[in-house]
């Protein structure tokens, strides 16, 4: 089985920022859309409560923001996709509108990121005050297109030019095409064998029935 | 330079390092529930492939189940499509399902150990971030998300990369009144809510060595609220008294076999570290939270903290915490209302849990004031029978509470157990993030089972140790 995909190496789209440390994948997408046994349908409730709060106060948040429904590339700050490991957090980004392709960030909760490179979504990481202009950037100009290059490992938004992050495990798969883990996981079969052989617990007796 | 358990028993699972750079790491058990795996399992026949190793996964339902009554169909569609779901999928691919038929269902963290399926030395994932609680075995265990839960259907194993080691020494002896939850928040507000990011942590130093088995799981839980995916106790005598005679566990001449591995993953003493911190007993007091994420906590007695006295860098989300809550700098914690109080989930669902209210109840006929909806929800169902058989769902009853049946209930309210509108809950569950307990707009301070009681009783937030006259000379034993 060939699970290669096309390789991300420079992306390039429109900006959508959602400020705000620690942002909890709750927030992303609320626990009622978990409710369903497929991630189809879930870009739209991105987001869901909070929107919501902000529309009931007469404002208006990023992902209802006309000017912004055909970003691609996402802003935030620190901590992002803290909390829940519902995979549905990057389903509903990956399927919101256009689908975000890559989230620019201070930093990324563990599980959250690792959802993201399952998911052939670069999460790549830039200093406090870069994000600031990053964000800075977005705002005065909705229609500029963001680049993320991951060969360079650089965010490049007009005249602003800032160097990113992004533990080289999860560039190389992104560089590669090669995320999506499963075809190499099963190439490797015959060692994981090996391996669980060597495991002392695997054939232990035990009282109850193993197997059902 | 000895080696550390993380390292031990990462490197027993390793199967090869992959061209990413990451490892394939095999798992020696995968527990799955309903809300994350459906999408696993269709991928996987997607692909037309099979489940490798059902002998070594194993199913129970806790997110969406009712709490009032189990019996099916569920009222709610959405739930009983969720569940026949698994129950098919399960059934297709040969997986031990502990089902609400039999009783045998419940948090999936609490399911787990309690049937002696978690053991030490072991690699355990499952597609949920709480999964961090079986590191109180010993076990390396942590959350993933449905993409690798296909993964590990598919090849029981997974890629990842190594994470460092933090050892957390706490040393001395905790206060009266002072329980596993309030160290957990403890550590959060210290080290914060992404302090542990690229780490796993190791608990260790006398706290944890006197700890139940219980506690290490609520310690360990709370380690993914810290950003740590996982957090492990060492394993002793507390673990192998815990496991004996469970039914997944070890048997007969095997028993003496697994001792000795289990021994032999311990840290060695002299292991190496990425990070140590250490902090003594006596500073940790027990803890409200008062905010939307675990870190913004404070002692009982302590007044709400400014904006101002936070760094720079935090400022923005303590006043965003302020507006969502409608609490005011400079007002005391203790006397907020509550409206709801919820004791259960995978923190603090335990038998031990419920036990240690209970008693305090039953000492002087507390009772739940008028305007509080209370709620008691064992964490299994295995947990249930124990506190019937005990005598105490007659206690709870008695004191007002509703006893319910098992399930994660309102920790995340995808249930019908929800907040209504504003409501504050004072919660043993470990997530207070906006929205979290099923309301938009509703409002959650977590703290301690023995907390929540005495603020059930009070209608307010309490200091329990006034509430129940825990002294120093009355030390409480939380462990049967
Ligand atoms: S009790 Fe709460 S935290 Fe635990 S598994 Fe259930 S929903 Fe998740």
């Amino acid at each position: 089985m060939s699970t290669a995909r096309l390789p991300r190496v420079s992306l390039v789209g429109r900006s959508i920022a959602v400020p705000g440390n620690d942002i909890d994948t709750d927030r992303i997408i609320p626990a009622r859309y978990l409710k369903r046994v497929s991630f189809s349908g879930l870009g739209e409730h991105a987001f869901a409560d909070d929107r919501g709060q902000l529309r009931d106060a007469g404002r208006l948040h990023p992902f209802d923001d006309p000017t912004r429904s055909n970003a691609t590339i996402l802003l935030v700050n620190r901590n992002f996709g803290c909390g829940s490991s519902r995979e549905h957090a990057p389903q509903a980004l990956m399927r919101w509108n256009d689908g975000l392709t890559t989230i620019i960030g201070e930093s990324f909760a563990d599980i959250f990121f690792g959802n993201c490179v399952s998911l052939g979504i670069p999460c790549v990481a830039v200093a406090p005050a870069d994000m600031e202009r990053l964000m800075a950037v977005s705002k005065s100009a909705p229609d500029l297109a963001i680049t993320v290059d991951l060969e360079r490992m650089q965010v490049r938004a007009g005249s602003v030019e800032v160097a990113a992050q992004m533990p080289d495990g999860a560039r190389q798969q992104m560089l590669t095409g090669r995320w999506d883990a499963t075809g190499e996981l099963l190439a490797g079969l015959p060692e994981a064998q090996a391996t669980a052989a060597r495991l002392p617990y695997l054939g232990w007796a035990c009282g109850g029935n193993g197997s059902s | 330079m000895g080696r550390n358990l993380y390292d031990k028993v990462f490197d027993v699972h390793t199967v090869r390092r992959l061209s990413s750079g990451h490892y394939q790491l095999f798992m020696g058990l995968q527990l799955i529930h309903e809300v994350t795996s459906s999408q696993a399992f269709a991928m996987l026949r997607e692909r037309g492939l099979d489940v490798r190793r059902p002998d070594r996964t194993f199913a129970t339902c806790d997110h969406i189940i009712p709490t009032t009554s189990q019996l099916r169909p569920f009222g709610d569609p959405l739930a009983e499509q969720m569940i026949a779901e698994l129950e098919r999928n399960c059934r297709e691919h040969g997986i031990r399902y502990f089902s609400p038929v039999e009783g045998e269902h419940g948090v999936v963290h609490v399911v787990g150990p309690e049937q002696g399926l978690t053991q030490p030395g072991m690699m355990i994932c499952c597609g949920d971030s709480h999964t961090s609680t079986h590191g109180a075995f010993g076990a390396i265990a942590f959350g993933i998300g449905t993409s690798q839960v296909r993964d590990v259907l598919a090849t029981q194993t997974l890629a990842m990369a190594r994470l460092k080691v933090r050892r957390i020494v706490i040393d001395g002896k905790l206060g009266t009144g002072v329980y596993a939850k309030d160290v957990a928040l403890f550590l959060i507000a210290r080290l914060g809510v992404n302090g542990g990011v690229g780490f796993a942590y190791e608990y260790a130093g006398e706290v944890f060595d006197r700890m139940s088995m219980d506690e290490r799981m609520t310690v360990c839980n709370m380690s993914i609220e810290g950003g740590a995916r996982c957090g492990y106790v060492n394993p002793d005598t507390t673990t192998y008294h815990y496991l004996r005679g469970r039914v997944y566990a070890p048997a007969d001449a095997d028993w003496d076999r697994a001792v000795q591995y289990w021994e032999s993953v311990r840290s060695d003493s002299d292991a190496s570290y990425d990070d140590v911190v250490r902090f003594s007993a006596a500073e940790i007091e027990p803890v409200v939270t008062w905010g939307i994420t675990p870190a913004q906590s404070l002692p009982v007695g302590g007044t709400l903290p400014s904006a101002a006295s936070f760094p720079e860098r935090d400022r923005e989300l303590v006043e965003e915490a302020y507006r969502y809550t409608g609490f005011r700098a400079g007002e005391p914690i203790k006397g907020q209302k509550v409206d709801v109080a919820f004791i259960g989930s995978c923190t603090n669902g335990r038998f031990s849990d419920f036990e240690v209210v209970a008693k305090l109840l039953r000492s002087a006929s507390y009772r739940v004031a008028d305007h509080v909806r209370a709620l008691i929800v064992p964490g299994s169902n295995a947990v249930r029978r124990e506190l019937v058989d005990a005598g105490y769902d007659d206690v709870f009853l008695n004191s007002g509470f509703e006893f319910r049946e098992a399930g994660c209930s309102m920790c995340l309210a995808m249930n019908p157990d929800k907040l209504q509108g504003r409501e504050i809950c004072a919660s043993s569950s470990n997530r207070n993030f906006k929205g979290r307990q099923g309301s938009p707009v509703g409002r959650t301070l977590l703290m301690s089972p023995v907390m929540v009681a005495a603020a059930a009783i009070r209608g307010e937030v309490a200091d329990a140790r006034e509430v129940f006259s825990i002294g120093p000379d009355q030390a409480m034993e939380s462990q049967p």
